[in-house]
C-alpha cells in the first residue's frame, strides 16, 4: 500500500499538487491519469522521493517514506526518455543497482540475465543504449528497475517517446508483466485509452487534485463529473448534458423516439437535429448532426443501425440518449 | 543560394589565399629557419640549462593549474547548471569575465592585490612572495584558463540533463556514487576537451604571466618567457625560433587532440 | 507558511523509521510499521552494510547544495573578483581627478587610440574574410577542407609569443619576402588578424551549417539574383553571429599583448598599444597610470560585450516573436 496524505507541491504561485490523498493497494496498478499540468508526474516523483513536498506525508507499506531520499524509499523508477546510462551495456544498466548494493558478481550476473530474459532482451547483452531501439531502451529501464526488487515500481508516461504500435505492444506487455511479478506499480499517463487498457485502477488529476479514484468500468460508466467524463473517451453535448456517441440512438419517427425517451430516467431529452455527414468508421458509423439550436455533436451507431435509417446528409432526424448509464450521474459514495 | 562556377571558385582562392598567407607561409618560414642549420642545432638549443628549466617551470605550472581547474571547474559547472539560486546569472558573468580582461591588465590586478604595496602585500612582508614567484605565475595562470572547464562541461551537463543521475539515485546510488559513476561519465569528453584548452592556455600564456614573474633565466623563466627574452635581451634570434618551434609542436598536438576530441564528442 | 512550520516539525524526524501519524485509518497496512523486517528488499538489509547508501537527513541534503555554491563563489572571487577590485581600487587612489589625469595623459591617450583604431580595422577585416572563409569552408567542396578546417583553430592554440616570432621571421628585420613590418601600424594588424582568426568563422560557420537551404531556394524561386539572395536572405540570417564574432574579435584585440609585443615595436603615440603602455607603467613604477589605464582598457571591453549581448539579444527576441 502507498499512502499519500494531504500532499500539496507548489512551484512559485502555481499548485502542482493541492491537498491531494490517494491510497494504491498492494499488487496493484494504478494508472494516474490527466492532463498535462494536472500534477499526476509530481505526485508521481513525489511518491519516489525526487520532489520533496511542501507539506504532507508519503508511506509505502506503512513506512513514512516524507523524508527519505530517493535510495531509501525501496522504489523502481522509469522515466518517460528511459534515463539509460548512455556509456554502460545493457547489462551494465540492468546491473547497476545491484553493483551499487554490492552483491556477490555471480548473483548479479544471474539476476541480470534473468530480467534480461524476462523482458525479451537476452542477447542484447552486450550491446549500447545507442544500438537499441526505443522500445527496447524502455525494456532495459524497466529491468533495471526491476532488478533491484522494488516494493512498488513507477513508471513516468513510460510509453510517452514511442510510436503507436510499439506502445501498444509495450503496454500489453507491461499487463502480462504486472500479472507475473505482482509487484504494485503506478503509471502516469495523459492517454485515456492507455489507462483503461492497462490499469485495474485509475485516478484521474485535474489541476492538481484528484477527480476521481476507481476501477476503469466504474470511472468510463458512472464518471464523477463532467471532466472525468470528458476525459475518459469522447462525449456529446446532447441539450446540456454529456453523453458518450455511441449512447445516442437516432430515430426517424418523433413519436417512437419520444416513447423511449420516456423510459430514460434524467434524459436530456427528445432533440430534433439535422444530418451533416455520415462518416463510416468500419464496424460503426459516426453521424454527425446539428440540433435546431445549431449546437453540433456526433452519434455513433452500428453499421446496420445506420443501413436501416437510410440516412442523407441534409435529411432532419431525431436524436435521444438510450441510457442513463453514460450521462452524469454523480455517486457521491465514488467522489473524491 | 545558387552560386555560379567561376564565383564559387574565386572565393575559394581568396579564402584560401588569405589563409595560406597569413598562417601557412610564417609557419613555413619558421620551420625553414629553425630546422635550416640542421635538427642538431635545432636540439642543441631547446637543451641549454635555461631551456630545460623553462620547460620544467611550464610543466610545473601546468600540473598545479589543471587539477585545479578540473575540481572548481567542474563544482562551478555543476552549480551553475543545477542549482537555482540568486546571483546565478552573476556567477556566469564572473566566470566569463577572464575572456574579457586582458593578460597585461590579468598581471596588473594580481601585483595591486598580492603585491608587496596591494591589499595582501603583509603576505609578501612576511616572507611568502607571491608577485615574482611561482604562486603569482600560478595564479595568473588559472585567472586566464578559468573558463574553460567551466565552459566545456557546462553543455554537456545541460544536454543531459538529470534523468540519469535520478534514475541512478531511484536505483540507490548516493551523492558521490552517482557523481562518480553517472555523472563524471557523460561530462567525461566535454571535460577532457576543457582540459586540453587549458593545457594549451596555461602553456602558451605569456602577458599575465610576465607581468608577475622576476623573469630569471633558469629560475623563473616559462617557455614564452625564454622566447621573448632570448629575443628580446640575448638578441638570440636562432634560439628564441627554436624555442617557438618547440612551443609550436606543442600546440599542433593540442590541435589534434582538439579535432579527436571534437569528432568523440559529437559522436556520443 | 504551511511548509515553513511542516519543517519544523520534520526536523528531529529524519532519523526514525516509524511512521509517527498514520494519517488515516486504511493507511497503516497490518505489517507496515516494520520496514526492515523480514522479506524486505535489499535495500533495507540490515545485515549488508555496505549496501546500505549513506543516510543523509532532510538538514544535510539541503545544506550540501548552499555550500557547494558557497565554495565556489568563494574560489571565484578569490582568483578573478578580489584582483579586479584591487586593481580598480588602485586606479581611483588618488580620487577621480587622479585618475582621470592618468587616462588622459598623452602617451596613454594615444596608446588607447593606437589600440582602437588598429582592432576596429582587425575587427572589420575579419567581419569580411572571416565570413568568407567560413562560407568556403561550409558551402564548398575541395580537397583538404578538413585539414584547412582544422588549421582555423591554429592561432587559438598557439601561443601568442610564438604567434609574434612566427609573425616577425617572415615580416621582421631580414625578411625573405622583403616586406618590413617591424615596428609598423601594419604590423600590428596582421599580428592581431592572425590572432583574432578564428572569432568570426567560427562564430559564422554553425549558423551557415544551420541555415535553411529550403529559404534561399524559395527566394530563388520568386526570381531573386545570388546577390539579391545573399544580401537579403543570407546575411540577414548571418548577421548575429558575424556581428558577435566580429566584438569578440574586437575585445580580444584591445586587450592582446604577447603577439604585439615583439612586431609592434613599442614606439609611443606610433605603434605602443595599450596594453604595452600599462607594462611600461608599471616597469617605471607608476602603479596608479597603469591601474587607470587598465580599467580604461577594461571598460572599453565591457562596454563591447555589452553592446554585443543586448543587440543578440534585440535580434533573438525578434526572431522569437516571428515565429
Amino acid at each position: 500500500m502507498i499512502t499519500v496524505t494531504s500532499a500539496r507541491k507548489n512551484y512559485g504561485s502555481f499548485a502542482a499538487l493541492d491537498d491531494v490523498s490517494l491510497d494504491i493497494p498492494s499488487g496493484s496498478l494504478t494508472a494516474l491519469l490527466g492532463p498535462s499540468g494536472s500534477g499526476k508526474s509530481t505526485l508521481l516523483r513525489s511518491i519516489a522521493g525526487l520532489e520533496e513536498l511542501d507539506s504532507g506525508t508519503v508511506t509505502i507499506e506503512g513506512r513514512d517514506v516524507t523524508d527519505e531520499p530517493p535510495q531509501r524509499r525501496g522504489i523502481g523508477f522509469v522515466f518517460q526518455h528511459y534515463a539509460a546510462f548512455k556509456h554502460m551495456t545493457v547489462r551494465d544498466n540492468v546491473a547497476f543497482g545491484l553493483t551499487i548494493r554490492k552483491r556477490p558478481k555471480a548473483e548479479t550476473r544471474k539476476k541480470v540475465d534473468e530480467l534480461l530474459e524476462i523482458v525479451g532482451l537476452d542477447g542484447f547483452q552486450h550491446r549500447y543504449p545507442a544500438q537499441l531501439s526505443g522500445g527496447q531502451r524502455q525494456r532495459m529501464a524497466l529491468a533495471r528497475a526491476l532488478a533491484v526488487d522494488p516494493q512498488v515500481l513507477l513508471l513516468d508516461e513510460p510509453f510517452g517517446a514511442l510510436d503507436a504500435k510499439v506502445r501498444t505492444d509495450l503496454r500489453q506487455w507491461l499487463r502480462r508483466l504486472h500479472d507475473e511479478v505482482h509487484v504494485t506499480t503506478v503509471l502516469v499517463t495523459h492517454d485515456q485509452e492507455e489507462a483503461l487498457d492497462v490499469a485495474d485502477r485509475i485516478a484521474v488529476l485535474n489541476k492538481g487534485r484528484i477527480e476521481q479514484v476507481g476501477d476503469p468500468v466504474t470511472l468510463y460508466e458512472r464518471p464523477a463529473n463532467d471532466f472525468v467524463m470528458g476525459f475518459l473517451g469522447s462525449v456529446a453535448h446532447l441539450g446540456g448534458q454529456l453523453v458518450r456517441p455511441h449512447d445516442i440512438a437516432l430515430e426517424r419517427d418523433r413519436a417512437t423516439a419520444l416513447a423511449l425517451d420516456a423510459k430514460v430516467v434524467d434524459s436530456p431529452g427528445v432533440i430534433d437535429a439535422v444530418v451533416e455527414r455520415v462518416v463510416p468508421l468500419g464496424f460503426e458509423v459516426r453521424v454527425e448532426l446539428r440540433a435546431e439550436s445549431g449546437e453540433r455533436f456526433a452519434a455513433q451507431i452500428t453499421r446496420r443501425d445506420a443501413a436501416e435509417l437510410q440516412l442523407r446528409e441534409g435529411e432532419k432526424i431525431h436524436a435521444r440518449a438510450t441510457g442513463r448509464s453514460s450521462v452524469i450521474d454523480v455517486d457521491p459514495a465514488l467522489a473524491i | 543560394m545558387r552560386v555560379s562556377r567561376g564565383i564559387r571558385l574565386s572565393l575559394r582562392v581568396v579564402a584560401l589565399g588569405y589563409l595560406f598567407v597569413l598562417l601557412a607561409v610564417p609557419i613555413g618560414v619558421i620551420l625553414w629557419r629553425t630546422f635550416e642549420p640542421g635538427l642538431s642545432e635545432f636540439l642543441a638549443s631547446i637543451s641549454t640549462p635555461a631551456a630545460r628549466s623553462a620547460l620544467n617551470l611550464s610543466l610545473l605550472i601546468v600540473a598545479i593549474t589543471v587539477p585545479v581547474n578540473v575540481v572548481f571547474g567542474v563544482a562551478t559547472a555543476l552549480a551553475l547548471v543545477r542549482g537555482r539560486f540568486r546571483g546565478r546569472g552573476l556567477l556566469q558573468a564572473v566566470v566569463d569575465l577572464p575572456f574579457a580582461v586582458s593578460p597585461i591588465v590579468v598581471g596588473v590586478a594580481l601585483i595591486m592585490l598580492w603585491g608587496a604595496g596591494g591589499w595582501f602585500g603583509a603576505l609578501d612582508q612576511a616572507g611568502f612572495q607571491v608577485i615574482f614567484g611561482i604562486p603569482g605565475m600560478v595564479l595568473a595562470t588559472i585567472f586566464v584558463t578559468l573558463p574553460f572547464v567551466v565552459r566545456e562541461v557546462e553543455p554537456v551537463l545541460h544536454e543531459i540533463g538529470q534523468e540519469q543521475e535520478q534514475a541512478a539515485s531511484t536505483l540507490g546510488a548516493n551523492g558521490w556514487q552517482t557523481f562518480w559513476r553517472i555523472t563524471l561519465p557523460a561530462i567525461r569528453w566535454g571535460l577532457t576537451y576543457g582540459v586540453v584548452l587549458t593545457v594549451a592556455r596555461a602553456l602558451g600564456e605569456f602577458g599575465a604571466v610576465i607581468m608577475v614573474s622576476s623573469g630569471f633565466p633558469g629560475v623563473s623563466q616559462t617557455l614564452t618567457l625564454l622566447v621573448h627574452s632570448r629575443y628580446i635581451d640575448d638578441h638570440n634570434t636562432y634560439g628564441a625560433y627554436a624555442a617557438a618551434t618547440l612551443l609550436m609542436g606543442i600546440a599542433l598536438v593540442v590541435l589534434l587532440l582538439m579535432t579527436v576530441l571534437d569528432r568523440k564528442r559529437s559522436d556520443r | 507558511m504551511t511548509s515553513d512550520t511542516d519543517q519544523q516539525r520534520r526536523g528531529p524526524r529524519p532519523g526514525t523509521d516509524v511512521a509517527p501519524l498514520p494519517p488515516r485509518p486504511d493507511a497503516t497496512a497490518p505489517d507496515g510499521i516494520h520496514p526492515h523486517g523480514g522479506g524486505a528488499p535489499p535495500y533495507a538489509d540490515p545485515g549488508d552494510a555496505a549496501a546500505r547508501p549513506k543516510h543523509h537527513g532532510r538538514g544535510l541534503r539541503a545544506l550540501r547544495r548552499p555550500l557547494g555554491i558557497g565554495v565556489v563563489t568563494l574560489w571565484l572571487s578569490v582568483i578573478v573578483l578580489l584582483p579586479l577590485a584591487a586593481l580598480t581600487v588602485a586606479a581611483f587612489d588618488e580620487g577621480l581627478a587622479g585618475f582621470w589625469e592618468a587616462v588622459t595623459a598623452p602617451a596613454a591617450v594615444a596608446a588607447l587610440w593606437v589600440t582602437v583604431l588598429v582592432s576596429a580595422i582587425v575587427a572589420l577585416v575579419n567581419a569580411v574574410v572571416g565570413t568568407l572563409v567560413a562560407w568556403v569552408l561550409v558551402r564548398d567542396e575541395f580537397r583538404g577542407k578538413r585539414f584547412v578546417n582544422a588549421v582555423i583553430d591554429l592561432p587559438f592554440a598557439l601561443p601568442t609569443i610564438v604567434a609574434s616570432i612566427v609573425l616577425l621571421s617572415l615580416y621582421g628585420p631580414n625578411s625573405p619576402i622583403g616586406v618590413e613590418l617591424n615596428a609598423t601600424r601594419w604590423g600590428l594588424v596582421v599580428a592581431l588578424l592572425f590572432v583574432t582568426l578564428p572569432f568570426v568563422v567560427r562564430s559564422v560557420q554553425p549558423v551557415l551549417i544551420e541555415a535553411d537551404h529550403e529559404v534561399e531556394e524559395a527566394a530563388a524561386s520568386l526570381g531573386a539574383s545570388t546577390w539579391t539572395t545573399f544580401r537579403r536572405i543570407v546575411l540577414p540570417t548571418l548577421a548575429p553571429a558575424i556581428l558577435s564574432g566580429t566584438g569578440l574579435a574586437f575585445a580580444r584585440a584591445i586587450g592582446e599583448y604577447g603577439s604585439v609585443v615583439l612586431i609592434g615595436g613599442n614606439i609611443p603615440r606610433e605603434t605602443q598599444v595599450a596594453s604595452q603602455y600599462i607594462q611600461q607603467q608599471i616597469e617605471i613604477d607608476r602603479p596608479l597610470n597603469a591601474a587607470a589605464v587598465s580599467v580604461a582598457l577594461l571598460a572599453i571591453a565591457f562596454v563591447t560585450l555589452l553592446l554585443l549581448r543586448v543587440v543578440s539579444g534585440r535580434s533573438q527576441r525578434r526572431e522569437e516573436r516571428d515565429a
